[in-house]
């Protein structure tokens, strides 16, 4: 990935450490160099603790959390609250590429189970292949008897489709039930607007009123 | 006269990246305007009206707001989905083999109409069954010639005699084949089966339809292979990246 740079030259009438700030900050993800100018600033202006507990909670990231060992979720603790609670659903593991996507589905308090996040998904022209996500870890968990059905939720992109693919091709000798999100129509859309595909499988995955 | 402020065109996906919260920047392979990179603005979220018209390997008419530094997607409607393609887990890889090629091998804003259609010609005839090596191997070769990069296959690349049909040599520097008198004014080179020179001739030469009749032992797509993809690391100077999930897509398949 490009590295974001500003340059010295353009602001040398700033403080030495309110434009190592800006740089810092224009390295994150959808801020740009004016953001990144802003933030800085404002948290210049911020009382002391602000400053003091933000830049202590960034620190903690790093220091207080690690992967839970059996889904790959981030946890502060050995295992993850979804791993280490018993009312969970044994027998079911849902597939996500990200820990991000355990919020979304966990949102929406249907589905009672497990998770295992692959961090990642089969990307070959970014050099992404199955060793570089956690494929292994999961052939290896889905050794345990009790696991009878796997859900795929990667995402319905080309890598997130690829990723299932590839896992129904190592998966489905196992004999264990392997099922996939089901696709079709988003809610709050409009028919008119939606693509082949979307409506391809809208119509395969269609059910009685 | 000032250009208009948006224009419209028809495209293949070859490439994508995150951009921001919702965004990406994507590359699109055209007709007219050759490789080009524009804006897919709040394409990943769920309700995008774009996302599905531009997902990778997707033929559709894209149009675009012109830009201070990357133009706009503002509308799309998909042509063809090659939905055959992406329910493959092999296709796919196929697939994104050859747009990835094309990314490597073009530069911004340079039309190549011919190339497009190979591209498009390739995908679709991916779509239907058929071998899949040969015509990896045909759209390489109609690929070079497009680009200038057209491999001597007929007569020796030194002395300039027509080939033998005895082993003869390959050498990516010189672009063509040597014949055994002159392979040593190289210092790499890959030996070629006179079976195999035939096939890759045959491939230059002739389009999509015929090439479905013909069949080929393992071993000589192995060799055609390899020669084509040692062209390729040469010209490209770097590897190709989907061909090591190829492979493993092989190997794996293979086995079961």
């Amino acid at each position: 990935m490009k590295e974001k740079v500003i340059s010295n030259q353009s602001l040398p009438s700033t403080a030495e450490p309110i434009q190592r700030l800006v740089q810092e900050l224009n390295k994150l993800p959808g801020i740009g160099p004016k953001n990144a100018q802003r933030l800085a600033y404002y948290l210049l202006r911020a009382p002391e603790e602000q400053t003091q507990l933000l830049a202590e909670t960034i620190a903690s990231i790093k220091r207080q959390t690690t992967l839970c060992p059996i889904c790959f979720n981030v946890t502060a603790t050995d295992h993850c609250l979804i791993c280490r609670n018993p009312e969970r659903d044994q027998t079911k593991v849902c597939i996500v590429e990200q820990p991000q996507d355990i919020l979304a589905l966990e949102h929406t308090r249907i589905y009672k189970g497990l998770y295992h996040v692959l961090h990642g998904a089969i990307s070959p022209t970014e050099g992404v292949g199955a060793n570089d996500i956690r494929i292994t870890e999961l052939l290896e968990r889905l050794k345990n008897k009790l696991i009878t059905e796997v859900i795929l939720a990667t995402n319905t992109n080309l890598e997130g489709e690829q990723t299932a693919l590839y896992l129904n091709h190592l998966i489905s000798p196992l004999c264990i039930k392997l099922t996939r999100l089901a696709q079709g129509l988003p809610f709050g859309t409009e028919l008119e607007y939606a693509d082949d595909i979307t409506i391809t499988r809208a119509f395969e995955g269609r059910q009685g009123f | 006269m000032s250009r208009p402020r948006t224009y419209q065109t028809e495209a293949i996906i070859i490439k994508k990246i995150k951009l921001g919260e919702a965004d990406r920047i994507l590359t699109l392979y055209t007709p007219i305007l050759g490789k080009i990179q524009a804006v897919a603005k709040g394409i990943r979220r769920p309700k995008s009206k774009l996302a599905g018209h531009l997902e990778l390997l997707t033929h559709s008419t894209v149009s675009f707001a012109r830009g201070r530094n990357l133009d706009t997607i503002i509308g799309s409607q998909t042509i063809d989905s090659f939905l055959p393609l992406k329910s493959d887990l092999s296709l796919t890889a196929y697939a994104l083999y050859t747009t990835e090629l094309i990314n490597q091998f073009t530069a911004e804003y340079i039309e190549n109409r011919p190339l497009f259609q190979l591209l498009l010609e390739t995908l679709h005839q991916l779509c239907l069954t058929g071998n899949r090596e040969l015509l990896l191997r045909h759209f390489e070769l109609h690929l070079f010639k497009e680009i200038g990069y057209r491999p001597q296959l007929r007569e020796c690349v030194v002395c300039r005699q027509p080939l033998q049909p005895v082993l003869n040599y390959f050498s990516s520097d010189t672009g063509g084949m040597l014949c055994p008198d002159c392979r040593l004014t190289q210092t790499i080179v890959y030996p070629l089966s006179v079976d195999a020179l035939k096939v890759l001739r045959w491939l230059q030469d002739n389009d999509f339809i015929t090439i479905s009749r013909l069949k080929i032992e393992p071993k000589l797509s192995h060799e055609l292979e390899r020669v084509s993809r040692n062209y390729i690391k040469y010209l490209l100077e770097r590897e190709v990246k989907s061909v090591a999930w190829l492979d493993s897509l092989k190997q794996s398949t293979q086995l079961i």
